[in-house]
């Protein structure tokens, strides 16, 4: 790993989420006793990626799997049980809020909804202001004036609705706005959860341009959280899939979609639709994702893998890399048991 | 030859306080049996309400203001609630977007079966649940006999759905209508999904209207489609014909929008500009004309019709 041009890097994260409520939701009755017992979702496991300056690594993954956590975790909105967050090669898991305001500069965060994600008691300037006013006290107003229409003009809203508010708007129009509200302080890490699920195709596809004119033109770095694979393919340097809170593979998305090892990985491709071609042969998954309060032993994958046998049952595979730098957690990859 | 279903020059319009809006503005289509008819468009297109409309579901102030829509020769968008009821879930089923919505929470699935069959049949409990169990094995439930007694609740999504589909196959219907029927599940799940509609029709000879705004999903199981803007149809012909030769400006950019079609990753995707105009405020002449790279004078005046263009396929443009 190259140090120097590394922006963000995570080591062995792990995010578990308590959910068993209250003292007498926990009460349970066991072999004639009266106990404790604690529920606990086990979101991350163990994750660790680094991001390098000036690409767009995409988590890809179903529903559940752990993404949206991951990008919390980075952006330091949920601490993590253990682990380390790096940013710029500064430790940032474990700063106070003071400790952390230079790095919330630095970073932004692009949500999925934007119906949800703009206060709807907010005009557009106000929205766009309050970032700048809070971490720069010492910007006159001609100067956020002239800030917020440069990046205004940038998403392409037009500026004689600086003084509406977000229910004038469509779903469109207001993913424009969060992403201006995400540029403004000039990040230079934006982490971007499911920025285009919510909107129709042809919307999709000029937010999609937006952003990637923002990257360019910014020199931005991307961490992209989606599950929409043809999205990814489109956008992103390198990838990485998780499955129940674990990275499964992690490749450069020119050679995951040519070339694709982690058998979960094969299945998730083989089922995108894709427009004027017939189903393909689909690969098959046996049964459902497990829940990520009882994962499986070993590896998390191994229940519905064709390809498991009884080391996956017992011990988690490790990330190897492989010689075209593809990593990939599999002992049925690492044991030469898939003929592709 | 009659058509199992035929939708003519249907009009569809919703009262509001500050007058009539029109959600579909005159389409016709047909259908007959055994065929997948795709209906494609963006949110506001007006899929749904069409097929809200075939089972006279529509509510108020939505109303037909115009058209027919004739089910086995019969007329049924004249029919009284009563005799619509004979039909609705019977003959034509519908399966909608959001399975968590669709169940009712606090019954349990066999509940919710041997319910719609005594609703359609004369049919003992015992005798209903049998048919119930036979359905769930048709959509490959694993261990029927203990998912029929448990609460949605207990079900995953794409269980769920898979419910969902086992129920508007009760009563043998004739055509099925999805809404949106993968829309909230994973791709994995979704493509289950869709194998499994497949494989009903083909060995049922069913027919089935998908209503859905994924290009992917309509090309690979309908043989004919339809694609909405604006509340009418702008493009309609065999789905293979339209995917790779689109007629119409606008099917076209919504083809070439979706990433990994046409262009290579990391160049910028072909957009449509602006948006669909709110169904207020349609533009004259064509609804398309402010979006479209083709546009002349004559698009901002006169309305397009369908014409034929190629290979049967219709499209509604000036310029093809």
């Amino acid at each position: 790993m190259n140090v120097d041009n590394t922006i963000l890097s995570i080591k062995n994260v792990v995010k578990h989420f308590d959910i068993s409520g209250g003292f007498l939701d926990k009460l349970r009755f066991k072999n004639g006793r009266i106990c404790l017992e604690k529920i606990t979702v086990k979101a991350v496991n163990d994750v660790s990626l680094f991001i390098k300056k000036g690409e767009t690594l995409s988590v890809v993954g179903e529903s559940g799997c752990g993404k949206s956590t991951l990008a919390r975790v980075v952006m330091g909105l949920y601490p993590p049980n253990s682990g380390q967050v790096y940013y710029g090669g500064k430790r940032i898991d474990s700063l106070t809020h003071e400790q952390m305001l230079p790095f919330r500069k630095k970073m932004q965060m692009i949500f999925q909804d934007p119906y949800a994600s703009l206060n709807p008691r907010k005009t557009v300037q106000q929205t766009l202001e309050e970032p700048l006013r809070f971490h720069h006290p010492e910007l006159s107003n001609s100067e956020i004036k002239d800030k917020i229409e440069l990046v205004m003009e940038q998403v392409g809203v037009d500026q004689a609705w600086i003084k509406r508010y977000p229910h004038e708007f469509s779903g469109g129009q207001r993913q424009r706005i969060s992403i201006a509200r995400g540029l403004i302080l000039d990040p230079e890490f934006i982490v971007a959860d499911e920025p285009v699920s919510a909107l129709d195709v042809s919307i999709q596809a000029q937010i999609l341009n937006l952003l990637m004119k923002a990257g360019r033109e910014r020199d931005l770095t991307y961490l992209f959280i989606t599950h929409d694979l043809s999205v990814v393919r489109h956008i992103s340097t390198r990838v990485a899939v998780m499955y129940l809170g674990t990275i499964c593979e992690l490749a450069k998305a020119e050679d995951l979609f040519a070339d694709p090892r982690h058998p979960y990985t094969k299945a998730l491709l083989s089922a995108i639709p894709v427009v004027g071609e017939k189903r393909a042969k689909q690969i098959k998954l046996k049964g459902e994702v497990p829940t990520p309060v009882h994962l499986p032993t070993g590896c998390v994958f191994h229940a519905r893998c064709v390809y498991a046998n009884e080391r996956c049952t017992q011990q988690i595979p490790e990330l190897l890399t492989l010689d075209n730098g593809t990593c990939v957690a599999c002992h049925a990859v690492e044991e030469n048991r898939i003929v592709s | 030859m009659s058509h199992l279903l035929e939708v003519h020059d249907l009009e569809v319009k919703f009262a509001l306080r500050t007058g009539d809006i029109t959600a579909i503005d005159g389409i016709s289509f047909t259908l007959d049996k055994g065929e997948r008819l795709g209906l494609v468009g963006e949110s506001g297109a007006g899929k749904s309400v069409t097929g809200f409309s075939i089972i006279n579901l529509i509510s108020k102030p939505g109303y037909i203001s115009k058209g027919k829509i004739l089910f086995e020769g019969n007329e049924i968008s004249s029919y009284s609630d009563e005799k619509m009821r004979k039909i609705r879930g019977d003959r034509i089923s519908m399966i909608f977007q959001d399975p968590m919505m669709t169940l009712n929470p606090v019954f349990t699935v066999g509940f919710q079966m041997i319910e719609t069959i005594q609703a359609h049949r004369k049919i003992s409990k015992a005798g209903a649940r049998e048919i119930a169990l036979e359905k769930l094995k048709k959509v490959h439930i694993p261990s029927p006999e203990q998912r029929i007694d448990q609460y949605p609740h207990e079900l995953s999504g794409g269980m769920r759905q898979r419910i969902i589909i086992a129920i508007s196959l009760l009563t043998d219907p004739a055509i099925i209508i999805a809404d949106e029927p993968t829309t909230a599940l994973d791709v994995t799940i979704q493509a289950e999904i869709m194998d499994l509609l497949q494989e009903l029709c083909e060995s049922d000879n069913m027919t089935l209207i998908l209503i859905t705004h994924d290009l992917g999903v309509v090309s690979q199981v309908t043989e004919k489609m339809a694609v909405m803007y604006a509340g009418k149809i702008i493009e309609y012909g065999s789905t293979d014909q339209i995917v790779n030769h689109p007629t119409h400006p606008y099917t076209e950019g919504l083809i070439k929008s979706i990433p990994g079609s046409v262009i290579k990753p990391g160049e910028d995707l072909v957009q449509i500009p602006g948006m669909m105009p709110t169904l207020t405020n349609i533009p004259p002449g064509c609804a398309f004309n402010p979006r479209c790279y083709l546009r002349q004078a004559i698009c901002t005046e006169k309305t397009p019709e369908l014409k034929d263009v190629s290979n049967g396929v219709l499209a509604a443009c000036h310029m093809r």
